[in-house]
């Protein structure tokens, strides 16, 4: 056995790569609770991507027979009804752990230097997984999966120029019909799978290269005993994936009580309007998107320009990918920063969420008003922290981890 | 000091965060939760004799018009502890429909069309789109109407192309306003029905239609509870596992 080992291990760098990756790559001891939801993304992708593999070979990408397909797959698949509901309690809950890992990056500055490109890295995850969600949402074919995709698709339509052809292009006929759901169908489980695989991998190995950054914002690698190992780190295998898989269990746990308790978690994961076949005479009474989506959704209805609402839109996803610039204070954790970032930080975090909440709600002169003004703070927390950054008082930074 | 004051911003954002959760786990209104103006549905979906009966009023009343055709008869039989014996005497009109058959409406859905300006919408999944307590409240808010074309209209659904297939066990409602404008439904005529007798009906007929939009419903309650067991047991081995490795490791 051990031989056979050492016939491979000299023909692919297996030990190796276990040494550098988990048996000695040395990780900071004092990560705390927002430190699971790295491995817990992960976790969800696997969830996905193997529970995706199963509902393709039942699902029918044909607007003929998509609704009736799923149905099928709730209905008569052995066990259809538990791998379409981890599929689709996966993909609200892959964002909800995005958001809270997006969140802990903000806290304890984990995109500044020298970690920008594992930023960079996880926005661009962040966006591909956007696009993914949104077309994974066409399949089912029911009235919410069909307006959702006619509204913003012809969002592209809104761009000078060339926005009609682009839409056009995008749907592959004039109105979302059987070639969006086919090309679509392609792009959600193969191309962009694929691609968010390969980002994944972009985001480990660069975090990797320069190590983790963690909840005082230190940097372990300073002070190394004589082997050179890290003081303040201990080795990621066996420490943290002990620790990681108590995250996973407490996940998993939360994540059955909605599969089997809660599936539609009162319409947020599953709209009541997508069980109804998509009909493309009939428009909902009120269409929104889901969830993970309304805060975008209520920037773009706050501006009553439609192309500069999508522009705003856009700008409010890409703002994120200048953070490692815009914020021009050295010291990474919020435990050595000002209360003015603090609370600039809060304030961010309460625009987002009501403006999630804004953007589930029909319009109304009030609603608008609000979403304008969270609009206005959201984007207030970027340039504020440019300005007040450069010259922040924040406190001394220990050398050492002690707590 | 500085500590406490951290500790108060600290507390700031994390309640954020769980306001981000609870407004996650509260229904959405506007998407039908219990929406105001529905009675509430009083259903039991572990009570089988009354899915029994929901299933005998479903294919007696619905499918003369209605089509379930996403729901097999052997599913049903499966599920509320009928054989296929019992559904196909009890349940199955027509000879030659198959034990494995969907349901299928007995009205051609050419005649249908005549009959009521439209086909009528299939049934399968009408509980989940609109909510059992839409349901509920629908089938009980039926009232005269002379203006309309079948002499009845709908406080829930206005100007419904359905006929009042229960006015016989309820009888006739009408429609009064008060001062305020406010509408109620009174019953002028009974039916062969006293109120709470034609509630439990209704309620049977829901609970009912409320399983058939979603069979795996029975499955999934009862086999969530070993799933959450196994994995509560798991985490604290887990657990246990990693106070293990991490009691060397000095704070």
């Amino acid at each position: 056995m051990n031989r056979l080992f050492q016939w491979f291990d000299a023909r692919l760098p297996i030990s190796s790569f276990w040494n550098a990756h988990l048996a000695q790559y040395y990780v900071p001891k004092n990560f705390n609770i927002w430190y699971f939801f790295g491995s817990l993304a992960l976790t969800v992708f696997v969830i996905q991507i193997v529970s995706g593999i199963w509902l393709t070979m039942n699902y029918k990408p044909s607007a003929a027979e998509a609704f009736a397909s799923v149905e099928y797959i709730m209905r008569d698949v052995e066990w259809g009804w538990l791998i379409r509901y981890m599929h689709s309690t996966g993909a609200s809950a892959f964002f909800i752990v995005i958001y809270l890992h997006m969140m802990r990056g903000l806290m304890y500055g984990s995109y500044k230097n020298p970690r920008e490109l594992i930023w960079i890295f996880g926005m661009l995850i962040y966006v591909v997984l956007m696009a993914e969600a949104f077309m994974g949402y066409l399949l089912p074919w029911g009235q919410m999966s069909y307006w959702g995709a006619q509204v913003i698709i012809s969002l592209f339509g809104a761009i000078p120029f060339v926005g009609p052809d682009l839409a056009l292009w995008i749907r592959g006929d004039y109105v979302v019909g059987d070639a969006t759901l086919n090309r679509f169908f392609a792009l959600h489980v193969i191309a962009l799978p694929l691609i968010l695989l390969f980002l994944i991998g972009g985001h480990i190995m660069a975090l990797h290269e320069v190590g983790s950054n963690n909840p005082e914002g230190i940097d372990i690698k300073k002070h190394k005993d004589a082997n050179g190992k890290p003081l303040d780190g201990v080795a990621f295998h066996p420490y943290y994936t002990v620790k990681d898989l108590v995250g996973v269990a407490v996940f998993l746990f939360f994540f059955a009580i909605v599969v089997f308790y809660m599936p539609e978690m009162g319409g947020y994961f599953l709209e009541k309007p997508n069980f109804i076949p998509a009909n493309p005479m009939q428009t909902p009474e009120h269409i929104a998107p889901v969830w993970y989506f309304t805060p975008f959704y209520a920037i773009l209805r706050a501006v009553p320009d439609k192309f500069l609402g999508v522009m705003a839109m856009g700008g409010a996803i890409f703002v994120l990918f200048l953070l490692p610039w815009l914020d021009r204070n050295p010291v990474k954790s919020i435990r050595y920063r000002s209360n003015t970032f603090k609370a600039l930080l809060a304030m961010f975090v309460i625009s987002f969420i009501v403006l999630g909440w804004l953007g589930m709600q029909p319009v109304t002169p009030l609603l608008t008003f609000m979403a304008q003004f969270f609009t206005i703070l959201y984007f207030g927390y970027f340039v504020a922290l440019w300005w007040m950054s450069k010259n922040e008082k924040t406190k001394p930074v220990p050398e050492r981890i002690t707590r | 000091m500085s500590t406490l004051k951290n500790r108060a911003i600290w507390g700031a954002i994390s309640a954020a965060c769980l306001a981000l959760f609870a407004m996650l786990a509260s229904p959405v209104h506007a998407a039908g939760g219990h929406v105001a103006g529905l009675v509430k549905a009083e259903i039991d979906l572990g009570d089988t004799a009354s899915l029994q009966r929901g299933a005998q009023i479903f294919v007696d009343r619905c499918l003369s018009c209605h089509s379930a055709n996403l729901m097999r008869y052997n599913r049903i039989g499966q599920d509320l502890g009928l054989s296929d014996e019992e559904v196909k005497a009890r349940l199955i009109r027509g000879a030659e429909v198959k034990i494995g058959s969907t349901m299928q409406s007995t009205m051609p859905a050419a005649l249908a069309k005549t009959a009521f300006g439209v086909v009528p919408p299939d049934l399968s999944l009408t509980a989940r789109a609109r909510g059992s307590d839409w349901l509920y409240s629908y089938l009980r808010a039926f009232y005269v109407d002379p203006a309309r074309p079948l002499g009845v209209n709908n406080l829930v659904f206005k100007d419904v192309g359905m006929p009042n297939v229960f006015w016989r066990e309820q009888g006739e409602q009408v429609l009064s306003k008060d001062a305020h404008g406010v509408e109620a439904l009174s019953l002028a005529k009974p039916g062969s029905m006293s109120p709470a007798e034609f509630d439990g009906m209704i309620g049977d007929l829901v609970g009912f239609m409320t399983y058939m939009a979603e069979p795996a419903v029975l499955q999934r309650k009862s086999l969530g509870f070993w799933v959450l067991g196994f994995l509560a047991a798991l985490f604290v081995l887990l657990f246990l596992l990693k106070q293990e490795y991490w009691r060397d490791i000095k704070k």
